[in-house]
């Protein structure tokens, strides 16, 4: 899963005018995250009681499930060059659609329909920003917008709630003692991490997002490469948003569209560039995993609510602003 | 309002130009400038040696020659966008140390480059008073300005709308906006960069009428061109840069195109060119393109490159060269048949082309060969990825061996694989660019500018690789903004002027001074 192991550590250091801090900054970037969670990790060990449980661990990567999907996919997006702000509406559309579609096809069936729509929402970001060269930052609000409305249309304002017990497997089913969805989302983990470095179509995305004239001029579909990054955006959503309504029965408008931010504070916390053609899977994880402990700690620490989003949001500036400087000193 | 006023603007008036700015068209006096053993150097690449110059008050006074000879670094250095290594520069016989374009306003000084530098979405006027906006205490007095607008574009000649956007408005407009823009900061020395090369005819005609026009209202301008003609007609005196080095400063009256081209040849060399090996006369065609054009960039080009040979293609900078390779290789649409091997091209597109075995070297490394933040072995195999993968999957040790295999072909010095490109040098970049290609042998390289900016020692190993892949039998067609670097690597040379071919050379009929002619247009 990994990118190119200790290899930028060396660069910084054999650039040497100006170097230490351009290279203090470019190693902040490098391994910031990965010695954020160890230290959050012991922290919390030894602060609370209930946290090095396995009830407790469990519960933190069960809850984190579906955003986690959204952000493996978001970071396809940024290193592609794009941003996905639709994947919140698809994920919660996804839930309603299949709460819907129970009744009449049975619950594996409707899951995997809805899940479907959404992938095909994706794929329709994908060709109007690649074909129709809209900016995907306004092109996704807007999508957004429709698929929220959409998602109202099929309830009409209602919850939407599945009577059968069968449809609770994906979101509370076990295997190993491991809730199903913690099984998809790590399942996913190595997937996308070995497509993006281990494959060709994963070089691609890379070499696209960091300078897409020479991608082109190397014989690279550059919108292609955009299509399908935002088609598989699409997916994750609409996996996110199956496991979501399989735990709950319950498909509401509305309810879980500001799950893009979350994922967007995970992929950027990572060190994923919002600037396209650097970051990784890993860092994604490691971002979940981050935010995901600060919120567990919170709650085991009894913190007040109100301060983790203002916690989280100067993460995210943080984090930001390290990328932002790292890419000036190169 | 109607008061013209003493000018209220805050600015201080470095060179104690008594009386309001501009109220008084009487009594105004250009800046007389002088430089003083200039020296710049970029990287590895000297651009000025010591050049001393003198710029009379009131003169317009031309800087020619060759590409890269240092004509624009000298005019941006005297306007404070660049800034010089040593050398001193005096403005009215006082020294002055500018820093920046800014700071250059401050002694009279401005430059119109030919990227403007005006902000499209703005009108005509808010541009022209952009920073030295009329009023007092932050409120901008739009009457005020309307008016100094109006005397201002009287004096000069003409008139653009001053309400309209600037975008929607042709080149010749905005530069004429440009021109106003500095008559608003009272700017008595412009240097004017290749100010007619996006202009058609009869705009360039115009702009040469208008820059008469701000001589005889006491603006000395700096005209920085390589159209011969145009300098001729213009200037009053003319001066001759080769190489970095000053050559002659004459009066323009007694000079002709012939005595400048000539004042630009000889043009040193600084490394020696392998010996050409000329392919065999009934070598096979690789390349043949007929009636290529894509107006107004190039028309009607017709040639043939054959296996084994280096075709060369001169030209000044902006004469189409780039957008001929760039055509050729399916990066940009064009009119016209391309064969290669024989066998026509349709399909357009650079995916297209290199799967047909051509491949292109661009202009620019950094914004167009690599993808500075991926390691070396990603930016190596970037086009051929599918020659280290099986099944889309990556065979990484099969990668290993292949960029090293590669990259020792083209004598890249570089450290771990896995290290961003960035932090190579420039030689070794570019050689990494090349060797991008040599993973699977092409037929046909189209190397644009190959050796810009990097040192002799990489110089002289690019000029060895790509008289080598000729020898194994690949056709070759070069450009390159040195007329030397051509003339001394091609079996033939195209000369190209204005889009169009001017002149096709082989081999002993390719002087230096026969191309240059035929590039500059004074055949």
């Amino acid at each position: 899963m990994s990118e190119q192991g200790a290899a930028p550590l060396r660069g910084a250091v054999s650039r040497s005018p100006l170097a230490s801090v351009s290279g203090t900054v470019e190693l902040l970037r490098e391994y910031m995250i990965v010695v954020c969670v160890v230290v959050l990790f012991l922290v919390l060990t030894f602060t609370s009681d209930t946290f090095l449980t396995s009830t407790n661990l469990l519960n933190v990567l069960q809850q984190v499930a579906p955003v986690g999907m959204v952000a493996f996919a978001l970071t396809f997006l940024l290193i592609v060059g794009e941003f996905d702000l639709s994947s919140g509406a698809l994920f919660v559309l996804t839930g309603v659609l299949a709460a819907k579609l129970q009744p009449h096809f049975g619950t594996w069936p409707a899951l995997a329909l809805a899940t479907l729509a959404a992938t095909a929402g994706g794929l329709i970001n994908g060709l109007l920003v690649s074909y129709a060269r809209i900016n995907s930052f306004v092109c996704t609000l807007a999508t957004s917008l429709m698929v929220a409305g959409l998602s109202n249309v099929i309830t009409k304002g209602f919850l939407v709630t599945v009577d059968d017990q069968g449809f609770f497997a994906l979101g509370t089913n076990e295997l190993f003692g491991v809730k199903y969805s913690i099984w998809i989302l790590i399942v996913a983990a190595f997937a996308c991490g070995f497509v993006l470095s281990r494959t060709k179509f994963g070089r691609w995305l890379y070499a696209v997002g960091g300078n897409p004239e020479a991608a082109r001029l190397s014989g690279i579909n550059t919108r292609a490469m955009k299509v399908a990054a935002f088609t598989f955006s699409g997916l994750a959503a609409g996996i996110g948003g199956a496991i979501v309504v399989s735990r709950t029965a319950t498909g509401q408008a509305g309810n879980g569209i500001d799950v893009v931010f979350g994922a967007f504070a995970a992929v950027v916390v990572g060190g994923t560039s919002v600037m396209g053609g650097r970051g990784a899977i890993w860092r994604t994880a490691l971002g979940i995993l981050f935010l995901a402990l600060i919120t567990n700690g919170f709650n085991l620490l009894q913190v007040e609510p109100v301060y983790q989003s203002i916690i989280q949001g100067a993460i995210i500036l943080t984090a930001v602003a390290i990328d932002s400087l790292s890419r000036r000193a190169t | 309002m109607s008061d013209p006023g003493p000018d209220r603007r805050p600015r201080p008036d470095p060179a104690g130009t008594p009386g309001p700015g501009g109220s008084t068209v009487v009594g105004r006096a250009g800046a007389a400038c002088a430089v003083r053993g200039i020296d710049k150097r970029y990287g590895a690449a000297i651009a000025l040696q010591g050049v001393s110059l003198e710029f009379a008050a009131g003169e317009i006074h031309a800087l020619v020659g060759e590409n890269g000879a240092g004509k624009s670094t000298l005019g941006k250095i005297i306007a404070g966008a660049v800034a010089p290594d040593a050398g001193e520069i005096l403005v009215d016989g006082e020294p002055v140390s500018h820093r920046s374009p800014r700071d250059a306003i401050r002694y009279g000084i401005g430059i119109i480059e030919q990227e403007f530098a005006l902000a499209p979405d703005l009108s005509v006027l808010d541009n022209v008073f952009l920073g030295v906006e009329l009023g007092r205490r932050g409120l901008v007095d739009r009457a005020q300005q309307r008016e100094r607008f109006a005397e201002l574009a009287e004096r000069v000649g003409f008139r653009p709308r001053p309400s309209a956007v600037v975008r929607t408005l042709r080149t010749a407009d905005q530069q004429k906006v440009e021109i106003l823009r500095q008559l608003v900061r009272d700017t008595r020395l412009i240097v004017m960069d290749e100010p007619t090369a996006a202009l058609t005819r009869d705009e360039a005609d115009r702009l040469l009428e208008i820059t008469r026009e701000l001589r005889d209202d006491g603006v000395t301008v700096i005209y920085v061109s390589h159209i011969l003609g145009d300098v001729l007609a213009l200037c009053d005196t003319v001066t001759v840069l080769k190489d970095g080095r000053h050559v002659k400063t004459a009066p323009a009256s007694e000079e002709t195109s012939d005595s400048l081209v000539t004042a630009m040849l000889g043009r040193s060399l600084d490394v020696a060119f392998p010996t050409p090996v000329a392919p065999p006369a009934d070598a096979p065609v690789v390349l043949a393109v007929r009636g290529l054009s894509r107006p107004p960039a190039f028309q009607d080009i017709s040639f043939e490159v054959r296996a084994g040979e280096i075709v060369g293609l001169a030209g000044l900078v902006g004469s189409g060269r780039t957008e001929i390779a760039r055509a050729i290789f399916g990066a940009d649409p064009c009119e016209g048949t391309i064969e290669l091997d024989g066998r026509a091209v349709r399909t357009r597109s650079p995916r297209s082309s290199i799967r047909r075995g051509m491949a292109l070297l661009p202009e620019s490394r950094k914004d167009q060969g690599l993808v500075m933040v991926r390691p070396l072995n990603e930016n190596v195999t970037m086009a051929h990825v599918g020659t280290v993968s099986r099944r889309g999957v990556l065979q990484r040790r099969r990668e290993q061996q292949v960029v090293g295999d590669t990259l020792k072909s083209v004598d890249a010095r570089t450290g771990s694989q896995s290290l961003p490109v960035s932090s190579l040098s420039g030689g070794n970049q570019q050689k990494a660019a090349l060797a991008k290609w040599l993973v699977k042998t092409p037929r046909l390289l189209l190397a644009d500018e190959p050796t810009r900016g990097i040192d002799v020692g990489a110089k002289r190993a690019i000029y060895d690789l790509i008289h080598g892949l000729a020898a194994d039998g690949l056709g070759v067609l070069l450009i390159s903004s040195e007329l030397g670097e051509v003339l001394g690597l091609a079996h033939r040379v195209i000369a190209v002027r204005a889009g169009r071919i001017v002149g096709e050379y082989a081999g002993d009929q390719a002087d230096e001074e026969t191309v240059m002619r035929a590039v500059f247009g004074s055949v």
